[in-house]
């Protein structure tokens, strides 16, 4: 399985995925509704069952965008996965159920940037205190936002 | 001498003694384990470190005493006592040389036997008595263990008694006159091996160590204990060790016989004892600690066996010599 | 975090009752602060509930506000261990988005930085395990002071090239902040040959070492399919029969020009963990003693000394750069907006995805493997929580 041949077998199944990437690297956005329909996608068919990490990038008026990074380590090939579920939306299907490295990944992604994973088995918070207010990598939170430091 | 007051005076100067070699053997250890490491271990306190465990024990009766507050006092505070009053007893029937003893019991071994098994009485109720899941945890893995290693320990240690005929420490150092028991074939090395075996592992000293493990458990059933307390424990721990060196010394090494003038005897008695001491120590410096089930494991399913069948072979033997076999 | 368990506790030991036990995070074998929330029945673990976070300064938010010439000093605080190739991952996304050129003698004294970087990480990895294994008044704390004492070695070399024991600064965007000074290339060859030989000492106490096989073997499997699924990397992927190492994969900064081994294990045990990381040590010494061999001569960066804020832009784009750590895969996702400071940085810490797979092989584990295990796993919580 070569990136040339992943690039036609995604283009031929998902007529709505944007792959872009110059040359060897495959960057493909996908709609929402077809997140999870994707990551399974590329599990069975692409043989990319590599977790790398999941993050979020915060493009303040163009909202939020989720990227995925999968690896076949087969055939030494990768697929980076990104979505955009629009301004004002943090809504995202969860990928704990095919990966279990996603667990803690879509955790921090919602203590950071409030992204509500719809179907993930225990989210809450992972790196900061239970009770934080606000979630701290948007763009809207400011570096030197007080917290006290004794309870 | 009027009776009474050497009854008096044997075991003040023995209690003495011992407090004052456990003390020292603090040092012995921790030097020889900083040589074992490449380093050098107490240095500043006194010429070549000879004044720490001065200073150890100035620094713990200078320590506060914290009682955790839903400790339960009365187990608590007689923990220490308890653990530490049967490893003071083992010196009881220990000779230290022909008819230098406090109590030269005709079944001396036996009382040893029995006193030291009471000492995992104290060492539960530290751990009960911390109200600490740690503490807890660490005292039902050292109930486990003691009691699982105290039976070859014994076996192996009545080996000598049958080579010997008799429960008498005296007499079992009298009869290594012309050879010490640890070079008697195949059987004497045997139980020797397992004697040491038994030793590491019923004084808790690594790799059986998983009762203070402190990598898991930090500090075990004394992890809630601080100052005086502390020290007593201490003590009674190491008192054990070397009180189980002298027993091994006795058994095995031929007590007090070397060259020499017959006065020398307790030297050599100490000597020996460190020999044993230190095999110890040097175990312990050099291995990981095993799980708890496997040492359990090593203890019923193979030192056990093993140590009633040499003790079986012993009792053969000895029979053989003594109806006129070569 | 939980709330906090009662003060008295029902300590009803039943045989079958289930016990929560904190291993919290002031503990010695703790490997740095982390908290288990460990529930057992008896001696065995069934459910284990890790919580981090202990150590969280914030790096993601902190490389918004930092140019591109600031951060890499920065950077190597996540794996304070192996700070080298911490840096690393970080220049080498901020060279990739802006399409900067490495001269090849930088490219080199990378590679031997990293390597060295990776046996002292792998020499405190060895005697901290062998610590919380065997205790610290044992003789687990025997080999330990013997692997520090190589540590020491190594840390004594990166001292006399950056001037920092621990935490250097020691890669820029370009090149390398510094070269090597006089002398220094004799007193690495005699270091290397050394600590080749000491590793042999090691290798003879502890290979066919009855303790240490009962306590590493059959403990802490990783299956290959829960390796994958998770995302694990580095020694823990390869002793799970996994023959991946991003240095052959995907060749940075001339690996390609370089020969040595990738070792790889099947069964997936703490005891084959041990085994790959052993044969890593002569492989990382092969590495110095080629790259001592061929050091080029040059120029030590393509881009020395910026001068002005302006020099440090790097081009609208997008990479990410991913470094063969000690511990694994350490990446870095760069998002550069065309200003001196990147949009968005994510750290993918090699630790983090490795201690996420402590929940799945634990349960079943008595408790005196959970220290076996977290040690095979060797996690640093700069990485984890950063």
């Amino acid at each position: 399985m070569t990136s040339d041949q992943a690039r036609t077998l995604i283009g031929a199944r998902f007529s709505s995925a944007q792959i872009d990437g110059p040359g060897g690297a495959l960057v493909v956005t996908v709609p929402l509704d077809q997140w999870a329909a994707f990551a399974q996608f590329a599990k069975d068919d692409l043989g990319c069952r590599y977790f790398s990490f999941l993050t979020a990038i915060d493009w303040k008026e163009l909202g939020l965008e989720v990227v995925v990074r999968l690896d076949n380590l087969d055939d030494n090939m990768s697929v980076t996965m990104k979505t955009r579920p629009g301004p004002g939306v943090s809504l995202c299907p969860s990928l704990t159920p095919l990966y279990r490295g996603a667990n803690w990944m879509e955790r921090e992604c919602y203590e950071m940037f409030g992204i509500q994973f719809e179907g993930h088995p225990d989210l809450r918070r992972l790196l900061l205190p239970d009770d934080w207010q606000g979630y701290p990598l948007l763009k809207s939170y400011a570096v030197d936002t007080p917290y006290p430091p004794y309870r | 001498m009027p009776e009474s007051l050497t009854l008096l005076i044997a075991p003040f100067v023995v209690l003495n003694a011992v407090i004052g070699i456990v003390t020292y053997v603090t040092l012995l250890e921790r030097k020889f384990a900083a040589r074992m490491q490449s380093r050098i271990g107490p240095y500043r306190v006194g010429p070549h470190g000879l004044l720490q465990p001065i200073a150890d024990a100035l620094k713990l009766m200078m320590k506060e005493d914290i009682v955790p507050a839903a400790a339960d006092r009365p187990v608590y505070n007689l923990a220490p006592i308890v653990f530490l009053l049967p490893c003071m007893f083992i010196f009881a029937t220990i000779p230290f040389a022909p008819g230098l003893g406090v109590a030269d019991l005709n079944i001396g071994i036996l009382f040893f036997f029995a006193i030291s098994g009471m000492e995992i009485v104290g060492l539960f109720m530290a751990g009960w008595g911390s109200n600490n899941k740690y503490a807890l945890l660490s005292a039902m893995r050292a109930v486990n263990q003691v009691i699982s290693y105290d039976l070859p320990f014994i076996f192996a240690a009545l080996t000598p008694v049958l080579l010997a005929g008799s429960l008498r420490l005296s007499d079992i150092a009298a009869a290594q006159d012309g050879l010490w028991f640890v070079f008697y074939p195949v059987i004497g090395q045997l139980a020797f091996i397992a004697f040491v075996l038994s030793t590491v592992a019923a004084e808790n000293r690594a790799p059986f160590d998983i009762l203070e493990a402190e990598s898991e458990l930090v500090a075990g059933f004394r992890v809630e204990y601080s100052g005086m307390k502390f020290a007593l424990i201490q003590l009674g721990e190491y008192a054990h060790i070397l009180g189980s060196s002298f027993l091994g010394a006795l058994l095995f090494l031929g007590a007090w016989s070397g060259p020499g003038p017959e006065w020398l005897g307790p030297g050599w008695f100490l000597l020996k004892a460190m020999f044993m001491f230190l095999l110890v120590t040097w175990i312990r410096w050099s291995f990981v600690r095993i799980r708890v089930d496997q040492i359990l494991a090593l203890s019923w399913k193979a030192l056990l066996p093993a140590t009633l069948l040499l003790l079986l072979a012993t009792a053969v033997v000895v029979v053989w010599r003594a109806n006129g076999g070569a | 975090m939980t709330t906090a368990s009662p003060a008295r506790l029902e300590v009803d030991y039943a045989g079958s009752e289930r016990l929560t036990m904190n291993m919290g995070p002031q503990h010695p074998s703790a490997h740095g602060v982390f908290r288990a929330v460990l529930t057992l029945e008896g001696e065995t673990v069934v459910g284990v509930d890790a919580v981090i976070g202990y150590l969280h300064r914030c790096h993601e938010k902190l490389a918004e506000t930092l140019t591109y010439a600031q951060y890499p000093s920065i950077a190597s605080k996540t794996d304070y261990v192996a700070a080298m190739t911490s840096e690393f991952a970080y220049v080498r996304a901020a060279e990739t988005i802006g399409k900067i050129e490495v001269p090849k003698r930088a490219q080199y004294l990378r590679v031997m930085a990293a390597e060295l970087q990776r046996v002292a990480s792998h020499l405190l990895w060895l005697g901290t395990w062998c610590m919380d294994m065997g205790g610290a008044l044992g003789g687990g704390a025997t080999i330990f002071l013997y692997c520090i004492r190589e540590r020491e070695l190594i840390l004594d070399l990166f001292e006399s090239l950056v001037g920092a024991r621990l935490l250097y600064g020691f890669y820029q965007v370009g090149g390398v902040r510094y070269d090597l000074p006089a002398g220094w290339t004799a007193t690495c060859r005699e270091t290397v040959d050394l600590i080749d030989r000491r590793i042999g000492e090691y290798e003879s106490m502890l290979d066919d070492n009855p303790f240490f096989m009962a306590r590493c073997q059959g403990v802490g499997v990783i299956s290959r399919e829960l390796a994958e699924d998770v995302g694990i990397s580095g020694p823990l992927l390869r002793g799970s029969g996994v023959a991946w190492d991003l240095r052959r994969a995907d060749p940075y900064s001339s690996y390609e020009d370089f020969q040595f081994l990738v070792p790889v294990e099947s069964s997936g045990d703490c005891f084959a963990r041990y085994g790959v990381r052993m044969v890593e040590f002569r492989e990382s010494l092969k590495i110095v003693r080629q790259v001592l061999d061929g050091l080029p001569e040059g120029p030590v960066s393509s881009r020395p000394g910026l001068k002005s804020v302006a020099q440090t832009r790097i081009p609208k784009g997008e990479a990410y750069a991913r470094i063969e750590g000690p511990r694994g895969e350490v990446g870095c996702y760069l998002t550069a907006d065309g200003s001196a400071k990147p949009y968005r940085m994510k750290w993918r810490g090699a630790s983090f995805s490795n201690l996420s797979v402590l929940p799945h092989i634990i349960p079943g584990h008595k408790v005196a493997d959970v220290v076996a295990i977290m040690g095979s796993v060797d996690p640093v919580f700069g990485e984890v929580d950063r």
